[in-house]
């Protein structure tokens, strides 16, 4: 199935063509949901029972969580490729996911902050979520550190990878964080299958939030790996044609 | 076996060498990754030392006293099996509410009542609004 995927749009000239005509799309549906999740989250959503209209955090707060989190697996996922089949997309990609994912982990932890300071009373604990959260910022930080101290190209792309690849392992931690230990982070609220910790009328507007997300990371995604696939094949016939 | 295929299964190995590792780290500090111990298990080590811990339970309903003038609080910790005294000296989070959950910081007196440093609210996973609550608005 997928490897002639691979294949195909592992040509830079078929990759740079598919997410310039992807871009577009993604973005401005992306944008299009940020806006009504906002709408829906800030204003629709009635105030929760406890916290009040504090609670609208979470609109912000657990969709840039669940991006940090899937754009890491993405960048795993791409170096995983781009070493096993020494391709130079997959490299570009990954590397265009770092800077994304950590801000999108920073905005996480930030929010976080924001919400913990009235909410519990503290801005920051070392409880075994937010460690592991933090520790997701360092690899990111990592990679790019690392990706930028090494001038040879392929080198770079190696040893960067690695640091994407052997990171993978933090994602399982962070997610099971607040069911393998007590932390003072709550527990998961909607990605658990049994009946739901959150009413549909102010969960819509956070699944709406987490779609919008999603899309505008891929449309940031391929403007940025676009520009990184053109950066490395600067000297070839096709880029000189565009 | 192709090139590639050796890569493939490099990565694999090395990721679950480094996985197994690591859960044999995480298991191994299991208890220095808990963030707080459960009242039962505060009264379980309580002839310990003096050093400070984290307790973290319900704070029973009731219980709660407020001395006049100042801030000095009262109330009852409980994890529905075991429950103990904490005193605390501060301003108390937005959500301290009796029957919410709470994490204190602190150690125990000769008289085995919990002297805390901090206390920090622990909200959970679930979100209504209060008219769908069954016990909505209980006070602080």
């Amino acid at each position: 199935m997928g490897l002639k995927a691979i294949y195909k749009y592992g040509s830079p000239p078929n990759f740079y063509r598919f997410v310039t005509r992807l871009e577009p799309w993604c973005l401005y549906f992306g944008l299009l949901l940020i806006l009504i999740g906002s709408a829906g989250g800030l204003f629709l959503a009635p105030k929760d029972y406890q916290m009040g209209d504090a609670f609208r955090i979470i609109y912000f707060h657990v969709p840039s969580a669940y991006l940090s989190m899937s754009a890491y697996a993405a960048m795993g996922f791409a170096s995983i490729i781009g070493i096993v089949w020494r391709s130079n997309v997959a490299f570009s990609v990954a590397k265009s996911i770092a800077p994304f994912g950590a801000l999108m982990t920073t905005i996480a932890l930030l929010t976080g902050m924001l919400w913990g300071k009235p909410m519990w009373g503290t801005a920051w604990v070392w409880d075994a979520r937010l460690t592991s959260e933090f520790i997701l910022l360092l690899l990111y930080l990592g990679y790019i550190t690392l990706h930028a101290s090494i001038r040879e190209q392929k080198k770079a792309d190696r040893s960067a990878s690695l640091v994407a690849i052997l990171g993978i392992i933090n994602l399982p931690i962070i997610h099971y964080s607040v069911v393998w230990w007590n932390t003072l982070h709550q527990a998961s609220t909607i990605s658990k299958l049994d009946s739901p910790s959150i009413v549909g009328e102010m969960l819509w507007p956070l699944l709406v939030m987490i779609i919008g997300y999603m899309f505008f990371f891929v449309a940031v995604i391929c403007r940025a790996s676009s520009a990184e696939v053109l950066k490395r094949e600067k000297r070839s016939s096709w880029v000189k044609a565009i | 076996m192709l090139p590639r295929h050796k890569r493939f299964i490099g990565i694999l190995a090395t990721l679950i060498g480094v996985a197994v590792a690591v859960s044999l780290i995480l298991a191994s500090f299991q208890d220095n990754l808990l963030y707080y111990v459960t009242p039962s298990e505060a009264i379980e080590n309580i002839e310990d030392d003096q050093s400070k811990f984290r307790v973290g339970g319900l704070v029973e309903v009731g219980s709660f006293k407020r001395s006049e003038g100042s801030l000095k609080s009262r109330f009852i910790l409980t994890d529905g099996f075991e429950s103990i005294e904490v005193n605390y000296t501060g301003i108390l989070p937005d959500l301290f509410r009796e029957g919410q959950g709470i994490i204190v910081t602190g150690s125990f007196n000769k008289m085995k009542v919990f002297i805390a440093s901090e206390v920090l609210a622990k909200h959970d996973e679930n979100y209504m609004p209060p008219d769908i609550h069954p016990m909505n608005e209980s006070s602080s």
